[in-house]
């Protein structure tokens, strides 16, 4: 993303300024807003279709599948696989630099949506398509908002 | 223009303003409701129009409608003449459906008017919303899903993709307009290149450059007194999925496989009637899996096919002779349109110093986004 200000930080000594690149922010809509506030609960809220069962994520204000209005939010289970990933070694934003190699991931929720997310408390290494991955909130502190991140489900 | 019709139509009541509602939302509610007036439901629209001032998202519009709205259409387009662009999407959906490209075309156009909601951002859509905040953004990352997901499921190898760039740029040493003539790579040079991200090593991603590249298209009887043999346009299909890669249907086909058949049966012809292929390759995955989806090879069986495959103009089968966009460079939108300009060259007989020998039948491909949006052409030259 190319649209956010590079900000100028004052560093630790609070002697000048150090140059810092900001992370994109975050950017929510009304519609959107109850799924960034279930978050910050810890829940992965998808979309419910009253009329035909369809669940699914992002949100929208109709049901991809019949058109329906009616939708209701409900917390997945916080269980899926991985569906495909990759570790990010040159990331697509300068501000990512410093957290390389990371892994990003799309998710398939045990409901059906699938979603991006991170791979986090493992090695890069251990990531593999398939793999069972649970549910991992983490909160943002530059973001002020907790991200959805997974981990490796925990093995018996 | 005759036969075609109008089923349907809906006007959202106007308001001045639309307080905490998208573009997108609006689109959906005036679209579907103009549906819903035909009795048609979303599975019968196989075609979408809209305009080009779609809120919140900048580019990929198309795709980012039909993702939004669960469409998977064959034909989708911006029309973007102000307030003549109703209008003019309607003999454009009629030209659409009399060339067989659509059965039912929604052309929907929709703005919110938030006075009081000024945008953080300009682009609000919802990779930027679901994606970003991960650490996700631009066109590698997708790729490298795409390769990986390939490569769990088939078997295939860093060495056998890195088969594209390496045969691509034998091709290119014929050709001095790309940038890398006269530098060729081995696979090694490949697999030493530096992991962008996990599997694409840096010599399977396009370079970006400038450039242009443009065609003239005209009718039949037009094309009988000018200066080139025609080159005549037999079979299109085109193919919508998506514009996020969380959302498209799956990964190791890509829509190309739809948008491919429907050109082919289109054209009256099939994968071993072709005499060269111009296809798409922002990375090696897309060429690996478009030798799939045109038929070339069973399902998940490019990585060996690719090994063994010659891509040179000497071939039974040349692949990209002007060294695809990974040996000329990508200029931008006009890296695709460069596969349809080397295709008419070498159907006309002027690709000079890397002609093929007098090749009658070619596909074109062309990918947008992250294998969401996806055009294919079957061309013949004067004597096919």
């Amino acid at each position: 993303m190319k649209d956010e200000p590079q900000a100028m930080t004052a560093n630790a000594s609070g002697a000048g300024t150090t140059p810092a690149i900001r992370r994109p922010g975050l950017v929510t809509t009304p519609l959107s807003q109850p799924f960034w506030d279930l978050a910050n609960d810890g829940k992965f809220a998808i979309q419910n279709c009253v009329d035909c069962g369809h669940r699914q994520h992002y949100p929208r204000n109709i049901c991809i599948n019949c058109w329906s209005e009616k939708l209701t939010w409900m917390a997945a289970g916080g269980t899926g696989t991985v569906w495909t990933f990759t570790v990010v070694e040159k990331p697509g934003h300068p501000a990512w630099a410093p957290e390389t190699p990371y892994v990003i991931a799309l998710v398939e929720l045990d409901e059906g949506p699938r979603a991006m997310t991170r791979i986090v408390d493992c090695s890069p290494a251990e990531v593999a398509v398939g793999m069972a991955v649970t549910l991992q909130p983490t909160w943002d502190e530059q973001l002020e908002q907790t991200l959805l991140n997974f981990a490796p489900a925990a093995s018996e | 223009m005759k036969g075609a019709t109008i089923v349907g139509a809906h006007e959202l009541p106007p308001q001045r303003t639309t307080p905490g509602v998208t573009s997108l939302e609006m689109i959906a509610r005036a679209g579907r409701a103009a549906v819903l007036d035909a009795g048609l439901t979303p599975k019968d629209i196989d075609g979408l129009m809209i305009g080009p001032q779609v809120g919140e998202t900048p580019q990929h519009a198309p795709a980012a409608l039909s993702e939004y709205l669960g469409l998977q259409p064959r034909f989708a387009d911006i029309v973007d003449l102000g307030g003549a662009s109703g209008p003019g999407m309607v003999w454009r959906a009629a030209a659409a459906i009399a060339a067989g490209m659509a059965d039912t075309v929604l052309c929907v156009l929709g703005n919110a008017r938030d006075t009081e909601r000024v945008p953080r951002s300009p682009n609000r859509n919802p990779i930027r919303e679901f994606d970003v905040p991960y650490g996700a953004s631009g066109a590698n990352q997708a790729y490298a899903m795409v390769a990986q997901a390939h490569m769990a499921e088939f078997g295939t190898t860093a060495e056998q993709l890195a088969q594209v760039p390496v045969k691509q740029r034998q091709n290119a040493m014929l050709n001095p307009n790309a940038v890398f003539h006269g530098k060729e790579i081995t696979v090694d040079d490949v697999l030493s290149s530096p992991v962008v991200m996990s599997p694409l090593h840096l010599l399977e991603v396009v370079m970006p450059c400038g450039g242009g590249a443009a065609v003239v298209v005209t009718s039949a009887d037009r094309a009988t007194d000018l200066r080139h043999d025609p080159v005549h346009l037999l079979g299109a299909g085109e193919m919508v999925t998506h514009r996020a890669l969380s959302q498209a249907p799956r990964l190791t086909t890509s829509p190309l496989a739809p948008a491919i058949d429907q050109a082919y049966r289109m054209a009256n012809v099939r994968a071993g009637d072709l005499d060269f292929l111009s296809i798409y390759d922002c990375y090696s995955i897309v060429v690996a899996e478009t030798v799939e989806d045109a038929g070339f090879c069973p399902k998940g069986e490019a990585g060996a096919w690719l090994d063994e495959a010659d891509f040179s103009i000497t071939s039974q089968l040349p692949i990209n002779p002007h060294g695809g966009q990974l040996s000329t460079g990508q200029s931008d939108l006009a890296g695709g349109m460069g596969h349809l300009v080397e295709a008419v060259l070498q159907l006309r007989g002027d690709a000079d110093g890397r002609q093929i020998d007098d090749p009658e039948l070619a596909l074109v491909t062309g990918n947008g986004a992250t294998l969401s949006e996806e055009v294919a052409l079957v061309l013949g030259s004067s004597r096919a």
